[in-house]
């Protein structure tokens, strides 16, 4: 289920032409099929979300059910933001990142104490807590009817957002290589590879002399801090956010993203959302009442004879593992 | 001459179950040292209680002169102090070479590093590599440990705890589970391993301790029985009764 060969310590990082892939497959829809650049924009958010699950998750093992706590988070941040002092994109972003991340160190700075169950509760825990206080909390998240029409500035001053979609597409493109760039360079750095040390064996880290807890906490926040951003983008690029940014089921719909992608591999979380996204759609026009089933059906599937997600099955038939 | 690794009184009770009982135990430096008992007697609480994973009810660890009583594991491990494990624990899907330099980068202080790929850190790299050709098993070190059989296993255990340049090593029965022709290896290894670093074994194996260990000390229900040469215990008519071979006792 884990581990690449060219992470660690007699691993490359060198950029392979295949990690490309993502970036052509972008350049391809920009350019020609532009009806779908908003649907495209949001993919693009949600493949950066579970970039930021699988760090924690795949890197780290750390399971979770609640990591829409910190993208609804950073997306009410960069609402609120935008409506009370700029609708600048680049601070809203920034905003969005820094309330996601500190969120993430509060909490994790608790949850983290725990294992395995335990732990999987609190995270669900804490989706709820946040999902409730922007419930409640009217005056400044709009309560069940959410905040309508955000203010957007053009970035940088510069370039407007249109109404095909073609500034917002672009803009979450460029913010996802960098969030990529970074889950990236730290999975393949010493850190990461204690972080998968912490996954496979906690007690040996321990033995080693490791600060087990403080890199877990680490890296939760800087997952956190990820899914805060694309919380934001998503703020941004429709001008709107409710509740179902804190949904429990975005957080459950982001876990089967990953497993379908495949977790510990990066890319994973770029396959999963497509082929989610793409499916749902799909399905939704078969079956407008059952396609969830379908969704299911293929879950079960991939769990049963694709350990490792679609990338792991391409994998083995590619038999390389 | 003088103890690198010292216990005080040490006690450890559950309850009403006392498993550690006033324990006074010396390992001097560079020592060849066995710590064996019947199941039960409480080694591998006492062993965790040297390092960190379980704190005494009273009494004392002491390191090197320095009271390690209340020091977290990880500590301890920085002071030198450098364990293997009864049962296999280590990092099962990565790659041997891994196993061992995650350690080492700990050593060094370079494992929180994020902005350089870990394969830029050579020196970790060529230090893991030292120690496991110093083992006999570079052949492996791309191999996941998980493909490995378990006697090499066995060997990156001890590949781990030896990338910590530990002055004392405590080796929690590293023939456990090996078959007869791998625990000679594995006793070849041992054998080699650096004069200066003080090894504690636990050990079931004892044709291995006796071949092993210059010294011995024998643990019953938490309590120490007796110490000495492996000449004395192997004489010793109390050994033989609650140790040994009850079958003989009487003889």
């Amino acid at each position: 289920m884990f581990g690449s060969a060219d992470i660690g310590y007699a691993g490359s990082a060198r950029l392979r032409p295949i990690e490309l892939a993502p970036w052509v497959v972008a350049a391809c829809v920009y350019f020609f099929t532009p009806n779908y650049l908003p649907l495209g924009a949001y993919i693009v958010i949600v493949i950066l979300f579970a970039l930021s699950l699988d760090l924690i998750l795949g890197y780290g093992g750390i399971v979770t059910l609640g990591h829409a706590a910190y993208f609804g988070f950073g997306a009410y941040a960069a609402g609120v933001f935008a409506i009370r002092v700029t609708g600048d994109p680049l601070l809203g972003l920034a905003v969005a990142a820094v309330s996601a991340g500190l969120l993430g160190l509060a909490t994790g700075a608790v949850i983290l104490r725990t294992h395995g169950l335990a732990l999987l509760m609190l995270t669900l825990a804490i989706n709820s807590i946040v999902f409730e206080v922007a419930n409640k909390w009217t005056d400044v998240t709009g309560g069940a009817d959410g905040l309508h029409s955000v203010p957007i500035q053009p970035i940088l001053g510069m370039f407007r957002f249109d109404m095909f979609g073609r500034t917002a597409f672009l803009y979450c493109l460029i913010v996802l290589a960098a969030g990529w760039w970074l889950v990236r360079t730290i999975v393949h750095s010493p850190f990461g590879v204690a972080l998968a040390g912490t996954r496979e064996n906690d007690v040996r880290m321990h033995a080693i002399g490791a600060p087990v807890y403080r890199r877990r906490l680490y890296a939760y926040t800087i997952s956190a801090t990820l899914a805060g951003i694309a919380g934001g983008l998503l703020t941004q690029t429709t001008q709107f956010v409710g509740l179902s940014v804190l949904g429990f089921e975005r957080s459950g719909e982001l876990l089967v993203m990953l497993v379908l992608g495949g977790v510990c591999r990066i890319y994973g979380a770029f396959v999963g959302p497509v082929v989610f996204i793409a499916a749902q759609d799909y399905l939704a026009k078969q079956s407008p009442e059952y396609w969830t089933m379908g969704i299911g059906i293929l879950l079960i599937f991939i769990v049963m004879f694709a350990r490792g997600g679609l990338l792991g099955l391409l994998d083995r038939l590619r038999g390389t593992k | 001459m003088s103890a690198i690794l010292e216990t005080r009184a040490l006690c450890k009770s559950f309850g009403a179950l006392t498993v550690a009982d006033n324990i006074g135990f010396r390992l001097e430096a560079g020592a060849r040292h066995a710590l064996i008992g019947p199941n039960g007697a409480g080694k591998t609480t006492f062993i965790n209680m040297l390092t960190g994973r379980l704190a005494p009810t009273s009494g004392q660890v002491v390191l090197g002169g320095e009271d390690i009583t209340r020091l977290a594991q990880s500590a301890r491990v920085k002071r030198g102090l450098g364990r293997t494990f009864q049962i296999n624990t280590l990092f099962r899907s990565l790659s041997v070479l891994d196993n061992v330099a995650l350690g080492i980068a700990e050593r060094r202080g370079v494992a929180g590093r994020m902005w350089r790929p870990a394969s830029g850190y050579r020196a970790v790299r060529d230090e893991a590599m030292a120690f496991l050709e110093s083992l006999g098993i570079a052949a492996d070190a791309d191999a996941r440990v998980l493909d490995l059989p378990y006697g090499k296993q066995r060997l990156v255990e001890i590949a781990i705890a030896l990338g910590l340049k530990p002055r004392v090593l405590l080796l929690d029965e590293p023939a456990a589970g090996v078959p007869k022709v791998e625990s000679e290896l594995i006793l070849e290894v041992l054998g080699r391993l650096p004069a200066d670093i003080a090894i504690l074994i636990i050990e079931h194996d004892m044709e291995l301790v006796f071949r092993f260990a210059k010294r011995i000390t024998v643990l019953v229900q938490g309590q120490v029985l007796v110490e000495g040469t492996p000449d004395e215990i192997g004489a010793d008519r109390r050994v033989h009764e609650v140790y040994l071979g009850e079958g003989h006792a009487h003889a």
